[in-house]
């Protein structure tokens, strides 16, 4: 599901769910024997590969978040030191206040998303190329994305300065100035995030019950009640899916912060996941940084848990 | 009737005018990319003298781009983006069609957890793996090597995959598999012969979706090589960036560079890509 994320192509994985058809299309429990040998087999290079690359490395960050290490000599035992460290740490507060705006604004991107997809969702011609132009940012990479803003943003070759300078004033060095520096980055973010939205309102809004519609419209239903009543009830599986990647990446934002800003000036554009960066690969404090990652990851699973019970609740109701 | 409401095909100043407002909501959403586009043909002077709309004083875009591939190792980054993405994607499209046929088709205690688990791997924050990750490519000698990335994302992909094909294969008609098991086909049979030929449309989408995440991915590259003998395209936009500081003409003729693999891809292959990425967006 991690569809879209580019960080939205990241961000673009987080999507597609599993529509099972689920249980009666399967064999009913297997039979001892071969068959389950076999499926065995085929699960067996996946299973492997994920839980040594993927699931034992969450164990061992748990592990090493209870250490003072740099990563070249012995890791010495602190308990919950660094934990202790990091709830004291100013920094960690300017990180979290900097991941709840991105959540936010991120918030955003379905909504507009939405109102995106209905712009377009008409039988023009022309529109087939609009529609793909329209989809474009989504398959840029962050770090392109990262790059043409911070030319955008700069306050002596950027775009922004004859923009402000048409409209009678000076363009503030937006990727300068700590009160401004998170809004900007958020910003570039939500570009390619609400095209990913407005993806996945399309493919709701294409599948859509005409009928239903049609019998909404003579039952008096039009304009906001129609929508409301009518039309966003069928959508709500595109609803799902996209604030689900909307707020996964947004916690999980990187990418555009290490391209643009570094999480400067002085650290006021950092995140949880780079300050754990940072902390781990210039300060070389792995057990700190650790210690970051490992409550980054909480704050995510308590929504991948969320997540994953409507996900496989549904799965287990089909 | 479809919604929104058509516009009545015979109103036809509506219907150009509604194109209109389209076109121009176009532009804006695209102006950033309109406006590097630009960029990238003009001289350094012209980006001096703050003309950016006007006309260039000259039109450097050959200029620019023998100055990006001479000055910098950009097509050395573009092959080694190659080298990754493209056996990653391999692997993963392997990988996830063997494990999502099993877990599609037979049921077994654990089953769910293991879906559970290749689907919150999606979501977790790369972070949480990156320093035994690195310490283990470095303990297997793969530091710094194609290997390394090809190996972290064939992992990390195969979760989202392998949901997606399990998706996928549990949605073919059963009577397939049934008629098949009747006649005494072995799983392996099944596969070779059922599941292989009827997934092409699903491997064509999980190709694209894939490529693209790959290609894109930045973290990783980071975290994992540093010569510029492996750097991806990425990692090396991003180097060159710091490198030119205000020769924007220049980052911008080499960041339309990169973008234009992923862009083409996305192009020729659409319907997959917007089919892949909208699996599950479709149900109420």
């Amino acid at each position: 599901m991690t569809a879209a994320g580019n960080e939205h192509g990241r961000r673009a994985r987080e999507i597609a769910l599993p529509s099972g058809a689920g249980s009666q299309a399967t064999f009913g429990p297997w039979r001892p024997g071969s068959d389950f040998l076999t499926s065995l087999a085929l699960l067996a290079p996946a299973a492997i590969l994920f839980t040594v690359v993927i699931i034992i490395p969450i164990l061992q960050s748990m592990w090493i978040s209870l250490h003072d290490w740099d990563g070249l000599g012995e890791p010495r035992w602190v308990g919950l030191a660094n934990y202790v460290e990091l709830f004291g740490d100013p920094q960690f507060y300017v990180s979290l206040r900097n991941n709840l705006i991105w959540l936010a604004v991120f918030l955003l991107a379905p909504p507009l998303g939405l109102a995106l997809a209905m712009l377009i969702n008409q039988p023009l011609r022309w529109m087939g190329i609009a529609k793909s132009l329209f989809f474009v940012p989504l398959v840029l990479a962050p770090v392109t994305v990262g790059v043409v803003f911070t030319w955008f943003y700069d306050p002596a070759f950027g775009l922004l300065a004859p923009i402000a300078r048409a409209f009678g004033t000076t363009a503030p060095a937006i990727l300068s100035d700590p009160s401004l520096v998170t809004w900007g980055i958020v910003v570039a973010a939500i570009w390619p995030q609400t095209a990913l939205c407005m993806i996945l309102y399309l493919a709701g809004l294409t599948n859509v019950d005409e009928d239903l519609i049609g019998a909404g419209r003579i039952d008096g239903a039009h304009g906001f009640s129609l929508f409301r009543h009518v039309v966003l009830p069928q959508l709500r599986g595109a609803t799902f899916i996209a604030f689900a990647v909307s707020v996964v990446g947004a916690l999980r934002s990187f990418d555009l912060i290490a391209v643009m800003t570094q999480g400067g000036p002085f650290g006021s554009s950092s995140v949880l996941a780079y300050q754990m960066y940072e902390q781990s690969i210039f300060s070389y404090r792995l057990g700190y940084g650790a210690a970051i990652a490992v409550v980054l990851f909480l704050i995510v699973a308590v929504f991948i848990a969320w997540y994953l019970r409507r996900v496989l609740g549904e799965e287990a109701r089909n | 009737m479809s919604y929104p409401a058509p516009i009545d095909p015979n109103a036809i100043w509506r219907r150009r005018l509604y194109g209109l407002g389209v076109a121009a909501v176009l532009l804006c959403w695209l102006l950033p990319l309109v406006a590097i586009m630009l960029t990238a043909i003009r001289a350094n002077e012209d980006l001096m003298l703050g003309n950016y709309w006007g006309w260039p004083s000259s039109f450097d875009l050959v200029e620019n781009y023998r100055a990006v591939f001479t000055g910098t190792p950009i097509l050395r980054f573009l092959v080694n983006s190659f080298i990754i993405t493209l056996p990653s994607v391999l692997f993963v499209l392997v990988l996830s069609t063997l494990a999502g046929f099993a877990l599609s088709r037979y049921r077994f205690r654990g089953s769910t957890l293991i879906l559970g688990l290749f689907i919150a791997g999606n979501f977790i924050p790369p972070q949480i793996l990156m320093i035994p990750v690195r310490n283990l490519m470095t303990a297997l000698g793969l530091y710094d090597t194609f290997w390394a990335l090809i190996i972290f994302h064939t992992a990390f992909q195969t979760g989202f995959a392998t949901m997606f094909m399990r998706a996928f294969i549990a949605q073919l008609p059963s009577e397939l598999f049934e008629a098949a098991r009747v006649d005494g086909a072995t799983p392996l049979q099944m596969l070779s012969m059922i599941v292989t030929p009827l997934v092409r449309p699903a491997l064509a989408a999980l190709g694209v979706l894939t490529f693209t995440f790959v290609w894109n991915e930045y973290f990783w590259a980071l975290i994992l090589v540093q010569s510029d003998q492996v750097k991806p395209v990425t990692l090396g936009l991003a180097t060159l960036k710091g490198q030119y500081i205000t020769a924007w003409n220049l980052v911008s003729a080499a960041t339309i560079f990169v973008a234009l693999p992923p862009v083409l891809l996305f192009f020729l292959m659409q319907k997959h890509f917007v089919a892949g990425l909208t699996v599950g967006a479709v149900k109420g």
